[in-house]
């Protein structure tokens, strides 16, 4: 059971999840793997459910049916009956969350620094010196000037906030990380920037990725692969470039010619 | 001084008579085994916090109800009660308290460190060394330590369970990279048996290491919060800090003016309306003990005649 990082087995394997909200429907026999290193995509109009199967694959959200396999460095682990401790565990040191709205993902009355630092000191790492010095290098790889280590949150613009919550989740280095709809809630210059910073940080940290979005334009940017979602039913899956260039589905074809041609 | 000491342990050896109509020590018997079962589990699993359920009691939240419904249900005929009130034997709570006790439960009441086997205290630890067969029962507003930097009360509980305590460091690392140091300096808090993260009450810092091994049991009461936390003897309790930036307790530069203590916790007192001060010992009766045992600090006489002179003086020496 023991594996290390082997690139034998996939990172996470979703079997047939389906999480229903009383009688109405959130997802539905949804599966898929993610390799080490991989990033997928997954697209939708508001309410297809992208946000739930992010939430039950995430282990947030105890899904009705179905299993998440993850393989931790520790072996495998089921991440639905997993005991919690061990699971805690493994989504503070080995996964990440990005929220939308950065006000889920920080703590918006702790400075930058404490923000950054959250996760190293839940970790066990008590010497402030480290600690300081792990912040400031974080904060230099998201672009955020040094000098705004003590300054909380809310003194941040939307943009900053966004990377602000990037940085605190890579700190101990995670092998997944989980984003939804990262660039949303920023304007199309900012989102520019984010998107060419977290190419970046996906390359150089080795990073695997689940991003759930509505915009096309991210998904071809940053996921290898797309699975796009509808009724809480994943309708087509695939390369990202063959997905986007060659829609099958009635749904995909909509989607796709949706977008605005310059 | 010594004629208020002389006053009150009178009071003691006269043994007040219960007063008609009330239970011993206020509380019936029902509720009193309810609070004693929460006690046992306290002291079984020290630091964590129990809740249990707190009665109304006739004085207000936050004057002590918690502490003086631990004190009822453990108190005995047998008992001799001392009350303190950040450190004094002498300020209103502490009286009101004492004198409840004596009234409802005919004990014995002392201010003596050593004659007690009861101390009820609000916001300090006695100086003199408590000693194993006392019990030291703390009068607490808040018990939880976590609260305001994670406010989600079930969120909270869960990293208890889980003994998920980094948040805790999180405090610790905003009041460095503010002040440069650890600023907080009252209710700092405690990692109880290698286990779980407890308030202590809001003790100064000054008095945090008394609490690591102490003879005597200590049992935390919350009356508001309705919960009851403990420390049994010779616990380890350790003050969280960084490897960097060690816990420290306050240091003074000068002594205590009435009894030249220069190891005891000191209260400052603004003495007129030029704003010069004092410095005395907190713990009254230390102060008292110290000033019998012959001790005397740079100030003693002349505070002693402003008194005669005046008929008031300094909180220290009704």
């Amino acid at each position: 059971m023991c594996m290390k990082n082997s690139d034998d087995i996939p990172l996470l394997k979703v079997e047939s999840i389906s999480k229903y909200y009383g009688r109405r429907i959130g997802c539905l026999g949804i599966e898929f793997e993610l390799w080490p290193g991989e990033a997928l995509g997954i697209v939708g109009e508001s309410g297809s459910g992208k946000t739930t199967l992010l939430n039950c694959i995430s282990g947030q959200l105890e899904p009705s049916e179905g299993a998440v396999w993850y393989s931790s460095n520790g072996g495998v682990i089921d991440m639905c009956n997993a005991p919690e401790p061990q699971r805690r565990l493994v989504m503070r040191t080995e996964m990440g969350t990005v929220y939308q709205n950065p006000r889920d993902g920080l703590r918006m009355h702790v400075s930058a620094g404490g923000n950054i630092g959250e996760r190293l000191m839940a970790n066990g790492l008590r010497h402030y010196g480290q600690v300081r010095r792990r912040a400031l290098n974080w904060l230099e790889k998201v672009e955020i000037d040094q000098e705004r280590i003590d300054d909380t949150p809310d003194t941040f613009s939307g943009g900053m906030q966004q990377r602000l919550q990037i940085a605190r989740n890579l700190v101990t280095r995670p092998r997944l990380i989980f984003m939804d709809e990262p660039t949303s809630g920023l304007d199309v210059s900012v989102q520019a920037r984010l998107l060419d910073l977290l190419r970046g940080l996906v390359t150089e940290l080795d990073l695997s990725m689940v991003i759930v979005t509505h915009d096309l334009a991210v998904t071809r940017l940053l996921a290898h692969r797309l699975i796009v979602m509808r009724g809480g039913k994943a309708v087509e899956s695939g390369l990202t470039d063959q997905v986007l260039d060659d829609p099958q589905h009635p749904y995909t074809q909509l989607l796709v010619s949706s977008i605005l041609q310059p | 001084m010594k004629k208020q000491l002389k006053r009150q342990s009178n009071t003691g050896k006269d043994r007040p008579r219960i007063m008609a109509g009330y239970n011993f020590a206020y509380l019936d018997e029902q509720t009193k085994r309810m609070i004693r079962r929460t006690i046992l589990k306290a002291v079984a699993i020290p630091g964590y916090q129990v809740p249990f359920g707190s009665r109304e009691m006739p004085l207000p939240y936050g004057w002590g109800t918690g502490g003086i419904q631990v004190t009822a249900s453990l108190i005995g005929p047998e008992d001799t009660l001392k009350v303190i009130d950040q450190g004094a034997d002498d300020t209103t709570n502490a009286v009101s308290i004492r004198r409840f006790f004596s009234r409802t439960a005919g004990v014995h009441t002392t201010t003596r460190t050593r004659e007690a086997t009861i101390i009820q205290t609000r916001h300090r630890i006695p100086e003199t060394h408590l000693r194993n067969g006392q019990i030291i029962v703390y009068q607490v507003p808040i018990p939880e330590p976590l609260r305001f930097i994670e406010p989600r009360a079930k969120e909270v509980l869960r990293m208890h369970a889980l003994k998920e305590y980094g948040i805790m460091f999180v405090k610790l690392y905003e009041d460095i990279s503010r002040y440069g140091r650890i600023a907080k300096a009252f209710d700092y808090p405690v990692l109880v048996n290698d286990r779980y993260v407890m308030s202590p009450s809001p003790i100064p810092k000054f008095d945090n290491p008394k609490m690591d091994c102490m003879p005597a049991l200590q049992i935390f009461g919350a009356g508001r919060e309705k919960r009851i936390y403990s420390v049994p003897p010779y616990t380890k309790v350790k003050s969280l800090d960084f490897e960097d930036y060690p816990f420290e307790v306050e240091r003074w530069s000068r002594c205590c003016a009435l009894c030249g203590s220069d190891n005891s916790y000191l209260d400052e007192i603004i003495m007129d309306d030029r704003g010069s001060k004092l410095f005395v010992c907190s713990d009254t009766d230390h102060c008292n003990e110290r000033v019998a045992g012959g001790y005397k600090g740079n100030q003693a006489e002349s505070i002693e005649e402003a008194q005669i002179s005046t008929g008031t003086g300094a909180r220290k020496c009704a």
